[in-house]
């Protein structure tokens, strides 16, 4: 009995200590060899330029000269006391909120109606996603198309007998950024139905037939039992909408250009405006700065309050 | 015994009841269900099914009436297009840096993934974390000093200065795609290949890759669907036009032919369908994957 007891700590010991330090050291070449490439590739081109931009928001910089005109937080002084880049900010946030606040019901509305079973489920589902897969030069150069006045919208409005509504869709500074959150709308709303279309594949249907049985109206079962167990989804949603929103750029450029006169100018059109047309690099950089700093800010309070129960570890579960 | 049988009266029973009620009772719900789906529908097809209608007809019958079916309809704008333009080179062009973009973040990806999810060392929460951290950097973000360093390399207007920064700034959302698949493949299996002598590669290779599958083509059409639809990099660095992708081909072409409503429309139409049709093949996955990820 003794025997085996002296004799089991030796056996999980496991090899010799000579071919132990080699298969460690084996272990670290693999690592390196396996991990290294989308190291090496993912710091140089990631986080070297995002800290260069911080470097350069210092400097009075067009790009060509030596990087020497030192002006502290000049530069940040000067895009946050710019009225325009104020005003990008504002809109910006429009998008947030008015995407969170009226994206999101509509498609929870329409993820719930769909999880059904419904003939054709399969087309409706490429259907409405079709708007996503565009890209946003495509989808923005179409609705720029059918937005023109006197063009195709303002003709379907004339044919149901809505004259009253024709508007300058996207030259009216009053109307367009309300048109352009139209255009977001219709091109990434089918996005968050899918998402909640998959997340309510993880919802067991024997909650909702308990709930059935026990009496609970279609309501009921959607509002306590369903959506309560759709919310890990929601929120990994409004997380993405949220910093999807705030670095606004491609539809932007393409259909209004920012215009008119600066009324859907978002962060990041701005900063493009800046740092490449006018070459302005350290103002530009600066403004990125800023657009991170805010979509940062997002982040962390989003994870701190509201997605901590959904992360909880993700490196603690199933990991030896 | 006895129970057995009650039991089975009993279903019986029951079975009859039912068939004395109309089969389906008819659900008030569906109809409505339907009806909204069609809206939605409408609302999606409508603008899009515009475009390629018109595509149809010449820029005078739209001039004419915004809105007409074609009559007859007309193929001449996608052949004029197709055969005048430099649309097949930009096709081309996105298919080259779409494939390297996905084949690249495929093989980077999945191998850091797998040294995160199946290694045991000091610093790989760190270097998960770095990963995941990624999200928050967007390629908005780094555009500039990014410019400056791939011109510094000489990858202006080349594909390989489009393909490599994409490479980078897709790989947090792969690895958080893939390292919780393979985690979930069961630790015995490692144990089971590595008493056989397999060696740590041989179980990557011949196990997890095989095994983790739906994982790979989740990250893949992720990838390149963002590649395919990508703007502001391309934008940026492609300025020569032999060098441009679709997104930059249908800007340039709608502002030179701005007059000929028709042909823009046609080109409108033929960019759209390589990404609608290259969905609707992939769509599963697309779906399959977002499920994953949000669980994950």
């Amino acid at each position: 009995m003794s025997v085996s007891i002296t004799a089991g700590p030796a056996v999980s010991a496991g090899p010799a200590p000579a071919q132990r330090r080699r298969s460690r050291r084996r272990k670290r070449i693999e690592i390196a060899l396996f991990a290294g490439p989308a190291f090496l590739v993912y710091v140089t081109f990631v986080l070297v330029p995002v800290a260069l931009a911080a470097v350069y928001s210092f400097f009075r910089w067009n790009g060509l000269e030596a990087l020497t005109d030192f002006i502290g937080l000049e530069n940040y002084r000067r895009a946050l006391s710019d009225p325009v880049f104020i005003g990008a900010i504002g809109h910006n946030l429009f998008v947030v909120v008015m995407s969170l606040i009226v994206q999101g019901p509509i498609a929870i509305g329409i993820a719930l109606l769909l999880n059904r079973r419904l003939r054709g489920r399969t087309f409706f589902r490429v259907i409405i996603f079709i708007p996503y897969v565009l890209s946003e030069v495509i989808a923005a150069l179409s609705w720029k198309l059918l937005l023109q006045p006197a063009g195709p919208f303002d003709t379907f409005l004339a044919s149901i007998g809505l004259h009253g509504l024709k508007q300058l869709w996207l030259a009216d500074g009053n109307v367009v950024l309300w048109t352009l959150f139209a255009v977001l709308t219709w091109k990434y709303v089918g996005f968050a139905i899918i998402l909640f279309l998959a997340g309510l594949q993880g919802v067991p249907a024997e909650l909702e037939e308990a709930g059935r049985i026990d009496g609970a109206s279609w309501w009921q079962i959607q509002r306590y039992i369903t959506i309560p167990l759709l919310a890990p989804t929601i929120r990994i949603w409004a997380f993405l909408s949220i910093i999807g929103s705030l670095q606004l750029f491609d539809m932007v450029w393409v259909l209004t250009g920012g215009g008119p006169a600066g009324a859907t100018t978002t962060m990041a059109t701005y900063m493009v405006q800046y740092g490449f047309q006018r070459s302005q690099l350290g103002f530009g950089s600066a403004v990125a700065v800023i657009l991170f700093i805010i979509s940062l800010a997002f982040a962390l309070l989003y994870q701190r309050f509201v997605l901590r129960r959904d992360l909880q570890g993700p490196l603690s579960q199933g990991v030896r | 015994m006895t129970g057995l049988t009650d039991s089975r009266a009993l279903t019986a029973l029951d079975g009859a009841e039912r068939d004395r009620r109309p089969r389906h009772r008819f659900d008030w719900s569906q109809p409505f269900v339907y009806v909204v789906a069609l809206v939605i529908v409408g609302i999606t097809v409508v603008p899009v099914a515009y475009i390629w209608i018109n595509a149809f007809r010449t820029t005078a019958q739209i001039n004419a009436d915004a809105a007409a079916w074609p009559s007859p309809w007309l193929w001449q704008n996608f052949a004029t297009v197709s055969t005048t333009s430099a649309f097949w080179t930009q096709v081309l062009n996105s298919t080259i840096t779409a494939l390297g973009t996905t084949a690249g973040v495929g093989i980077l990806g999945v191998l850091a993934a797998f040294v995160i999810a199946r290694y045991d060392f000091r610093g790989r929460d760190a270097l998960y974390s770095l990963f995941t951290a990624g999200l928050l950097f967007p390629i908005t973000v780094a555009i500039l000093p990014l410019y400056l360093m791939l011109q510094g390399l000489g990858l202006v207007n080349t594909l390989a200065g489009v393909i490599i920064p994409q490479i980078a700034f897709q790989l947090p959302v792969t690895i958080i795609i893939l390292v919780p698949f393979l985690r979930a493949i069961p630790v015995e299996l490692e144990d089971a290949a590595s008493i056989d002598g397999t060696s740590r590669f041989g179980f990557f290779w011949r196990i997890m890759l095989p095994l983790s599958g739906p994982g790979l083509v989740t990250v893949g059409v992720l990838a390149f669907v963002a590649s395919w639809n990508a703007y502001l990099l391309p934008l940026l660095l492609l300025g020569d036009p032999t060098m441009q992708t679709l997104p930059l081909g249908v800007q340039l072409f709608s502002t030179q032919y701005s007059q000929d409503t028709a042909l823009v429309l046609a080109f409108t139409t033929l960019a759209m369908l390589p990404a609608i049709i290259f969905f609707t093949i992939a769509q599963r996955n697309i779906v399959g994957g977002l499920t994953g990820a949000v669980k994950g």
